[in-house]
C-alpha cells in the first residue's frame, strides 16, 4: 500500500493539518511520498520524497495547474491512494483529482476500518456510512483533526522539484482578510452562544441577558452570522473564532464539525436544545433537553437571584 | 444567458433517524423534506443573476424520488423559469460520480453558461457532485463562493477559506460554481410567485435514460455513531431544570460567584 499525500501551504506557511495526513498513513500502515506547492526553504518535517512545485511560479490556489502536477506523480509513484485534508483547498482538488485518475472518492474520511473501509458522517454527523472504493485507486479527503499529528518530528525530505505549466482557467487574484473582529472572544470566561434554534433575531436578546449575568460574552453559530442578526466577528467556529472559555453555552446549536472545532476545547459546556440526538450532546458536559425561549428566562433569573 | 441551478431534496436534521432495513441508508417514511441549505444559495444567485443581466433562463434541475418535485416547485417560486425533475426512487443508493454523471449527460450539449450548485448537501456532505459536474463538462470550476460577480464573460468571486480568511478568485464562463452559506439572502417565495410557479413547466426525465456509469463506491452500512461523551442529560420541567443546572455549575465550575 503506498500513498500520495498532498501537503498545503497557504500565505506563506505550511499548514498542520499537512501532518494528519501522515497520522492517516500510519493508521493504514501505508508507505508514503509528499506532493507540495510550496517552498524550498520551508520544507515540511517529513523524512519521505517529497515532489516540491514551487509557489511563486505555480500559486498556493491554482486547482487545474495542480491537478496536472499531482497527475504528473501520480504516473510516476504509482499509489494505491492520494490522500487530501477535507480543507478548503482539498475538497476543490481532490474530485477533480480523483475524476482525472478514474478513481473512487471519499470525503470526510473519520475512520479507516479493517478491510479496506473507510467511516464517513452523514446528516450532520448524527449518522455514519461505512464506505469502500470499488477501483485500484482511491481518492480521500481527511476530516480536520479525525488524524490528530503526532509531535513534529525533525526530518527532513528528500526533494524532488517540479515545474509546468498547464492549462489554467480559474485564477487565484489575492487574499482578503475579513474585516478586524470588534470583540476578541478568546478573552471571555463565559461565552453564551446563539443558534439557529433562537428562531428570531428578537429571541438573542434572551441569549445576551445571560451572557451579561454570568459576566462573559455572546458568540453566535454561523446561520446566526449570515442572517445578519449578530457581527462577523462573534462567529464561533472554523471560519470564525476559536475559543476556551471555561464556560460555553451553546443555545439552540446542533453541533456541527464546523462548529465544534471552534469550542469544543472550552473547559465546561452546556447545550440547551430541544433534540436530544443533536450532535452537540457528544461533546456537552451537560445536554439540556428543552426550548431555550422558556428555558432561558428562568435560569437567567436564577443567575442574577445567585 | 443559459442557467442551470441543481437542487437536492435533504431531509429535516432536526428528525430522528432510522436505519433501514438494508442497513445501508436511513428509513425515508415519517420525516420532513426541503431544499438542501446550500442550494438555496445557489437558487436566489441564479435569480440574483438574471435579475440583473435581464435576458436569462434559468432551468432547476433534481435527481430522486417523486417527493422532490415539491422542492423544484419552491426553486421555482424562488424565480427558475423551467423545471427538470430526473426521476429516480433509488438516487440514494448512488455514489456522487454516478450523480454527477447523470447530471453532467443531462447538460452536456444544452449550452449552459453558468450552473449554479449548492458547496455540498446537508445529508451527504460529500461536496463533489458540483466539482465533478464541471470537470465532467470541461469548464471553470469555483467552490465554495461567498461572493459572486458575473459581467457576461468572466467570473469573478470570493471563496472562502478557513479562519476568515478568503481568496478572490476568476474565470472565464461557462463556469460552475457551487454556493457556500452566507453568499447571498435567499428569498422567501411570495404566495403570488407561487401561484406563478404551478404554472411553470417541470419536465420528467427518466434517470435510466441519462446513467452510463458505474458507482466507483459501495456503501458497506450506515448506523448512528456509540455515543462517546458521557455527558448528563437533563430533562423535566423547567423550573426544575435550571435549578439543576445552577447547582451544576456552582459545583463544577468557578464562573457561578
Ligand atoms: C466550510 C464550512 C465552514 C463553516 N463554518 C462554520 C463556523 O465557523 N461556525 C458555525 O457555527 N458553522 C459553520 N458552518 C456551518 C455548519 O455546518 C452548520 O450549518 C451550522 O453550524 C449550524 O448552525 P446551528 O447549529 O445554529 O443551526 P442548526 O444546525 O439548524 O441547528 C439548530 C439547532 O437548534 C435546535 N433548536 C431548534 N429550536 C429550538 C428551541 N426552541 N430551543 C432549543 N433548541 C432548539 C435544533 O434542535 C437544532 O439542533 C460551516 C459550514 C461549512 C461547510
Ligand atoms: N440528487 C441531486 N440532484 C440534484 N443536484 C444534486 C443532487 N445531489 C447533489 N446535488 C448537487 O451537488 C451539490 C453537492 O452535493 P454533494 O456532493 O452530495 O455534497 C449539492 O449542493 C447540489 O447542488
Amino acid at each position: 500500500m503506498k500513498a500520495l499525500l498532498v501537503g498545503e501551504f497557504r500565505d506563506g506557511k505550511i499548514l498542520p493539518a499537512t501532518y494528519e495526513l501522515l497520522t492517516f498513513a500510519a493508521k493504514l500502515g501505508a508507505e508514503t511520498v509528499m506532493f507540495l506547492a510550496g517552498r524550498e526553504d520551508m520544507l515540511p518535517h517529513y523524512g519521505g520524497k517529497l515532489y516540491l512545485a514551487d509557489v511563486s511560479s505555480v500559486g498556493e490556489f491554482n486547482p487545474d495547474g495542480h491537478k496536472g502536477l499531482i497527475s504528473q506523480v501520480v504516473e510516476k509513484e504509482k499509489p494505491d491512494m492520494v490522500v487530501f485534508s477535507h480543507s478548503s483547498y482539498g475538497w476543490d482538488l481532490a474530485p477533480r483529482v480523483g475524476l482525472a485518475l478514474g478513481a473512487g472518492i471519499l470525503s470526510e474520511v473519520v475512520e479507516v476500518e479493517a478491510g479496506g473501509e473507510f467511516v464517513v458522517p452523514a446528516c450532520n454527523a448524527k449518522l455514519r456510512r461505512r464506505l469502500k472504493p470499488k477501483t485500484p485507486v482511491t481518492v480521500v479527503t481527511l476530516q480536520a483533526g479525525a488524524f490528530a499529528a503526532a509531535s513534529t518530528m525533525e526530518e527532513s525530505p528528500v526533494v524532488e522539484k517540479m515545474g509546468g505549466g498547464s492549462e489554467v482557467k480559474v485564477t487565484f487574484d489575492g487574499y482578503v482578510m475579513a474585516e478586524k473582529a470588534e470583540v476578541d472572544l478568546g478573552k471571555a470566561e463565559v461565552i453564551v452562544s446563539a443558534g439557529r434554534g433562537i428562531g428570531k433575531p428578537e429571541n438573542l436578546a434572551l441569549v445576551t441577558a445571560l451572557a451579561q449575568a454570568l459576566g462573559g460574552e455572546f458568540a453566535a453559530s454561523r446561520p446566526v452570522v449570515d442572517a445578519g442578526w449578530a457581527d462577523h466577528s462573534r462567529q464561533v467556529g472554523t471560519t470564525g473564532q476559536s475559543v476556551a472559555p471555561k464556560l460555553y453555552m451553546a443555545c439552540g446549536i446542533s453541533g456541527a464539525i464546523q462548529h465544534l472545532a471552534g469550542m469544543k476545547k472550552s473547559d465546561f459546556i452546556v447545550a440547551i436544545n430541544t433534540d436530544r440526538d443533536a450532535p452537540i450532546g457528544e461533546i456537552a458536559d451537560v445536554l439540556v433537553v428543552a426550548d431555550l425561549k422558556q428555558f432561558l428566562p428562568v435560569f437567567t433569573a436564577k443567575v442574577q437571584a445567585g | 444567458m443559459k442557467i442551470l441551478v441543481c437542487i437536492k431534496q435533504v431531509p429535516d436534521l432536526e428528525s430522528r433517524f432510522k436505519i433501514n432495513a438494508q442497513g445501508t441508508w436511513f428509513e425515508e417514511t415519517d420525516l420532513a423534506w426541503r431544499m438542501n441549505e446550500y442550494d438555496e444559495y445557489a437558487v436566489e444567485q441564479a435569480v440574483l443573476l438574471k435579475e440583473q443581466v435581464g435576458e436569462a433562463d434559468i432551468t432547476i434541475l433534481s435527481v430522486g424520488a417523486d417527493r422532490v418535485v415539491e422542492t423544484i416547485k419552491k426553486a421555482l417560486a424562488m424565480g427558475g423559469d423551467r423545471g427538470v425533475h430526473v426521476r429516480d426512487a433509488h438516487s440514494y443508493e448512488k455514489d456522487p460520480f454516478e450523480i454527477a454523471s447523470i447530471i453532467a449527460e443531462y447538460a452536456r450539449d444544452k449550452g449552459y453558461d453558468l450552473i449554479f450548485m449548492g458547496m455540498q448537501s446537508q445529508d451527504r456532505g460529500s461536496a463533489q457532485v458540483g466539482v465533478l459536474v464541471g470537470e465532467m463538462l470541461g469548464v471553470s470550476v469555483l467552490t465554495t463562493l461567498v461572493r459572486f460577480e458575473c459581467d457576461g464573460q468572466r467570473v469573478r468571486a470570493e471563496r472562502e477559506l478557513e479562519g476568515g480568511l478568503r481568496a478572490k478568485v476568476s474565470a472565464p464562463i461557462p463556469a460552475l460554481v457551487t454556493c457556500q452559506l452566507g453568499l447571498n439572502k435567499p428569498r422567501y417565495p411570495t404566495l403570488p410567485n407561487i401561484m406563478k410557479a404551478k404554472k411553470k413547466e417541470i419536465q420528467t426525465v427518466e434517470v435510466g435514460d441519462l446513467l452510463k456509469a458505474n458507482a466507483r463506491i459501495e456503501t458497506i452500512g450506515m448506523y448512528p455513531p456509540v455515543r462517546k461523551g458521557g455527558g448528563l442529560i437533563l430533562e423535566g420541567d423547567v423550573s426544575d431544570l435550571a435549578e439543576r443546572l445552577l447547582g451544576i455549575l456552582k459545583e463544577k465550575t468557578t464562573v457561578i460567584r
